[in-house]
């Protein structure tokens, strides 16, 4: 994901690298093979400051924490990706953002009891925040118990990923739109 | 929806000098399924309508597990009147131990009468004899009603073929399931959904006592589920109370007139009486455990949940007004969503432990726990309005479709209930009126 923000220039230059690798001759005499230089054209993306917060949310920060079976308690790794999830959201500029935590289970236990895991799951992950100073008022919770899972398998491996709180940003709030408004 | 009482109830004749010596014990594990002869029904509709209320009465009596349906290949006596005493050894001879004849007859004002005899084969004699006035169209559950009839009048207990469950259908892929609300006769027969357009899925549906309004969990993707209340006479869905939480896990009182539910306050999850007209909850617990799945006894003095303040989940009885909290399952893994049975007797029950699912039944001072059926996963038990069997989801290896089962209260005849779609969450409705 971090490759948008390398530009296309990186990326052309080693797929013109990867094509002369591929052409390597099976015959005797030596090709020799010029790659022309194409200088790429360049355009800026143009991001709404949504789309920029939730790409720093999504590939930098960390958005999900995962739990142990049928447990609620944070885990050091996952501490330390809600740590960095305070900082950005106490980051100045970003006092306007707005999240959803959702507790989501794997689909060992009945449907009931996952949506009441799910939630402590949730408000887990929101005690810490709050914890680490973000205002209670900007983070809503939601339990999807075991209705969401991330990976539809039924191994050890997809249980782990469904076991996990997630954090979504619902908006960017005022700050931003006075931002963008030129303020 | 159409819910009227249109059935009369004309006669029930049992004579009273006779005491019927045919007789199924079902409360024993294993027992040999009564042979019956059911003829097509006599009928001056089209070529084949009495050969279709035959085949609910046989279907719905063969799926019982109690009854085994004579093969019609077999039949000597062609029954052309149903008035005029059979030829009991030509039944005798066939294997039959007991004969159901009945006719079809049209009644001046449009609608039709369904007399039905059930015969004694080897006693020679009349069992007893029913019959019921409907509207034509409504013919299918007059047939569930002679079958509730053989069953009571052969085993001394009420039957439950008049019934109806509702479930969730499922489709889509797991990652994003859509859920919606479904209605079907006992016997898989005209499923209908009752959610159509409904932006948000629908999960863990209960019938109101008077089975006209189903309770269940709206589920949204962005903000917490709610308890709602859907009237299925006039379709119309609102959500109870308005609790800014999570509300779920939601049952009727038997009395119908409150809801028991589960809120989240926090990271707790505890239990509350939910009002439906004032929306107020009324807390019965308070501890800091996830408690949740309430059910109440049929006489409403006690109700089940489900708890992990014991550090595993499991089953705690407590009284109608949260006193006298107490555990009444010590088993290993975990125990969920315990359900009153209807007779008051027992509990049904979710158990969970390694990686396999159980439905069991406990007496409620929680002795005597009986384990019924186990697969990968088997959850939410309902009970047939006679307690005698318990409907379920199961999906019976991991990533396989689910689907809805039952079994009957014995632990014998595990048979699946035929759904268009995968299914999940049924709830049985009460017997009808």
């Amino acid at each position: 994901m971090n490759l948008k923000f390398l530009g296309t220039s990186g990326l052309v230059a080693s797929m013109a690298v990867l094509a002369a690798c591929s052409t390597t001759p099976e015959a005797d005499e030596p090709i020799v093979e010029t790659v022309e230089r194409v200088e790429p054209i360049v355009e800026e993306p143009q991001f709404s400051p949504m789309e920029l917060a939730v790409m720093e949310l999504e590939n930098e920060v960390g958005q999900r924490v995962f739990f142990g079976y049928d447990a609620s308690n944070l885990q050091a790794d996952a501490k330390a990706i809600l740590v960095r999830q305070a900082e950005f959201l106490n980051r100045p500029g970003n006092e306007g953002i707005r999240i959803l935590v959702a507790g989501n289970c794997d689909e060992r236990g009945t449907r009931e009891y996952n949506l009441a895991l799910g939630n402590r799951r949730a408000e887990a992950v929101r005690g810490f925040l709050v914890g680490e100073g973000v205002s209670a008022s900007r983070i809503e919770t939601v339990s999807y118990g075991k209705e969401r899972p991330l990976d539809p398998r039924s191994t050890p491996e997809a249980w782990a990923m469904n076991r996990n709180g997630t954090t979504t940003i619902t908006s960017v709030g005022a700050m931003d739109e006075l931002d963008t408004m030129g303020f | 929806m159409m819910r009227v009482a249109f059935l009369a109830f004309i006669a029930f004749l049992i004579p009273a000098t006779t005491v019927a010596q045919v007789r199924i014990d079902i409360t024993r594990g294993r027992t040999d399924p009564m042979p019956i002869a059911i003829p097509d029904y006599l009928s001056g509709f089209e070529e084949g309508f009495g050969e279709e209320v035959a085949d609910v009465i046989s279907n719905d009596l063969a799926t019982s597990g109690l009854f085994a349906p004579v093969a019609e290949g077999a039949f000597i006596q062609d029954i052309t009147n149903i008035n005029v005493t059979p030829r009991f050894a030509d039944w005798r001879v066939i294997g039959a131990r007991v004969l159901l004849a009945g006719e079809v007859i049209p009644l001046e004002d449009g609608r039709v009468q369904i007399n039905t005899r059930l015969w004694d084969v080897i006693g020679n004699q009349q069992v007893a004899s029913v019959a019921y006035k409907t509207p034509r169209e409504n013919w299918r559950r007059a047939a569930h009603k002679v079958a509730d009839f053989v069953y009571s009048t052969l085993t001394g207990e009420s039957g439950y073929f008049d019934s109806r469950i509702v479930y969730i259908g499922e489709t889509g892929p797991k990652t994003a399931r859509k859920k919606k609300l479904v209605i079907m006769d006992q016997d898989g027969h005209n499923p209908t959904t009752l959610t159509k357009g409904l932006p948000y899925n629908v999960l863990t549906p209960r019938f109101s006592p008077d089975e006209q309004e189903i309770t269940y969990l709206a589920f949204f993707d962005d903000r917490p589920a709610k308890v709602y209340i859907f009237n299925i006479e006039t379709g119309e869905q609102r959500e109870v109370g308005e609790y800014p939480g999570m509300t779920f896990a939601p049952r009727f009182t038997p009395g119908g007139d409150e809801l028991l539910v589960s809120f989240a306050i926090g990271a707790n999850s505890d239990i509350a009486y939910l009002e439906p007209n004032s929306g107020r909850l009324r807390r019965l617990t308070t501890n800091p455990g996830i408690d949740v799945s309430p059910s109440m006894s049929p006489e409403g003095d006690r109700i089940a949940f489900a708890s992990d303040r014991g550090g595993s989940q499991q089953i705690y009885v407590m009284n109608a007004d949260g006193s006298g909290q107490r555990r009444i399952t010590f088993g290993q893994g975990t125990y969920g969503t315990p359900v009153w049975s209807p007779r008051g007797d027992l509990i049904a029950f979710t158990r969970q432990h390694k990686n396999r699912f159980y439905i069991g039944v406990v007496n409620t001072d929680g002795s005597g726990e009986r384990l019924l059926t186990e697969a990968y996963l088997v959850e939410g038990p309902t009970w047939s309005p006679n307690g005698r069997v318990l409907a379920f989801h199961r999906e019976e290896y991991p990533g396989g479709p689910v689907r809805l089962y039952a079994i009957d209260l014995t632990g014998q005849n595990l048979r699946r209930l035929p759904t268009p779609t995968e299914a999940s969450d049924p709830a049985w409705s009460p017997r009808l009126n």
